[in-house]
């Protein structure tokens, strides 16, 4: 053993630096209130911090630091998708993605794997070369390829056709990435921390005032805080934090399923989606192999794990993946999604003056962390919203104005 | 498997039926303004608790509507649609549609 690592785990003064600073009593105000610690909630406010010198922020959390879907989701970050709108701000996203290991100084074992979502029909065929138009479009890596080439760079997929979904083609996006949620999370709260925003776990809203239309402070079980502006980040809560304010939002809370197997040995480098067989799957930098299939069938507040949701995906996976056959499951769980009718995500003002929200995120929110972050931080800093956020805005179900992604979304439904 | 009791059908498995959403009280297409007509189409009370929702049973194509806990996914009891909605609601055509 090295002399300096025995004098490291010897010392009484422990030299490694503290990852979060201690907690601290909560303030009597605060230029801006963000009501969740998930992912997104941890961006905004250090890009508030480091964007816009803004640090007199409170991110308040009911549980724990990125405890709710940060911590649920299978990490995978893409821009492949089907709308203009969409196409430009999750291609930001993973532009920011690209970046943030350096930004933190921190291993994000972020790691681009190439992305495919495969067809199995003329219809989905054609969705893909849809797909593959508006990205090239506007930049973004993905085209249409055929099983041959399929089979060439992900070898361990079966494309015989004596299955009862052959693999007609695919979507291939080589930019799609792996990246570890939790860290992420890490990066974002440590990284705003020590610019000065405090983060106060096992803190929950309980209500705002709200005064003439316009939100002033927030209720929470350790007492209330004056605020100047307010965002809600609560995906999965996202309706009940919004009664708080007094509105409803076109979201259903619906529970999305995924499981890992035990650690193998890194023989599977690509991410493999296939929209019509509800399934999804790619290796972690430990081993797991990391499955999800469809969403569930009704709505519900509960994280239970189904066995329904496990043959449903089982069955498909085994067709793609005949080697996985002797492959046991090692953790199976389930995060609660806030599904609009458009597949798209909710973010900017709302009908509280001051009070803006991040929601809708059904199963696309961690690709969009550091975008929502970055984005909803110049809303709440300038009071502005920004081109990129406009089409997410709440009020387009008043207009009729959907962003229409479900064409694109990996998750069955 | 869990088990669905349809009121024509009896106990069957939940993946045979399709989830309807929560009921909900529809304003007068004619007479409401686009904003009511937006809210009764896309938004949700997306209630914690016990709520009222139509279910279809797929194979016979039924509607009914159930009573469940959505914190515990219980289902407390299902009943024909009839019990709820016991009058026929009949739509007025607008004049410039019925020329059509």
């Amino acid at each position: 053993m090295p002399l300096a690592l025995l004098k490291y785990g010897l010392s009484k003064t422990y030299p490694a630096r503290r990852h979060f600073p201690s907690e601290s009593d909560l303030k009597s105000s605060y230029d801006i209130v963000i009501i969740g610690g998930g992912g997104h909630g941890l961006a905004c406010a250090y890009y508030l911090a480091k964007d816009h010198g803004i640090t007199n922020v409170a991110v308040l959390e009911k549980g724990w630091l990125a405890g709710g879907n940060t911590a649920r989701n299978t990490a995978i970050i893409r821009s492949n998708y089907l709308t203009p709108e969409g196409v430009a701000f999750y291609d930001e996203s993973v532009r920011l993605y690209q970046e943030l290991a350096n930004d933190f100084d921190m291993n994000l074992m972020y790691s681009e794997r190439g992305h495919f979502t495969l067809a199995h029909t003329d219809a989905a065929l054609r969705t893909a070369r849809w797909r593959a138009e508006v990205n090239k479009h506007l930049g973004v890596s993905s085209r249409v390829v055929f099983p041959d080439e399929i089979k060439e760079i992900c070898p361990e997929i079966c494309l015989d056709d004596d299955v009862r979904f052959p693999v007609l083609g695919a979507l291939y996006h080589p930019p799609g990435a792996i990246a570890r949620h939790d860290a992420v999370a890490w990066g974002y709260a440590r990284g705003a921390m020590e610019r000065g925003v405090e983060i106060h776990q096992n803190t929950e809203v309980t209500g705002l005032e709200i005064e003439g239309g316009r939100v002033t402070g927030v209720k929470t079980t350790r007492g209330t805080v004056k605020a100047g502006r307010v965002m809600q980040a609560t995906a999965g809560m996202s309706g009940t934090v919004s009664k708080m304010a007094g509105f409803k939002l076109p979201i259903r809370s619906i529970p999305l399923q995924a499981c890992v197997s035990e650690p193998y040995k890194p023989v599977f480098d690509s991410i493999v989606v296939s929209g019509s067989l509800h399934i999804y799957i790619s290796q972690s930098s430990r081993g797991e192999f990391v499955m999800g299939g469809s969403s569930d069938p009704y709505g519900l507040y509960s994280t239970r794990s189904t066995l329904d949701f496990k043959e449903g995906l089982m069955s498909h996976m085994l067709e793609l993946f005949p080697f996985l056959s002797k492959v046991k499951v090692l953790r199976q769980w389930a995060g609660i999604t806030d599904m609009t009718p458009d597949f798209s995500p909710i973010m900017g003002e709302t009908p509280v003056e001051n009070y803006y929200i991040d929601a809708g995120w059904g199963t696309w929110g961690f690709k969009a962390t550091p975008v929502c972050g970055k984005r909803m931080s110049q809303t709440l800093a300038t009071g502005k919203v920004p081109d990129i956020l406009k089409p997410f805005a709440l009020d387009r179900f008043e207009r009729f104005h959907q962003v229409g992604e479900k064409g694109a979304a990996s998750v069955g439904h | 498997m869990k088990i669905l009791n349809c009121p024509l059908n009896g106990p069957r498995n939940i993946q045979e039926f399709v989830w309807g959403g929560e009921v909900t009280e529809m304003p007068d297409p004619n007479r409401c303004t686009v904003a009511e007509w937006g809210d009764y189409v896309f938004l949700e009370n997306n209630t914690r608790g016990v709520i009222r929702e139509w279910w279809c049973h797929a194979a016979t194509n039924y509607w009914f509507i159930a009573e469940r806990d959505t914190s515990t996914d219980e289902i407390l009891k299902t009943y024909p649609a009839g019990e709820v909605f016991t009058v026929r609601t009949d739509f007025e055509v607008p004049e410039e549609d019925s020329k059509g």
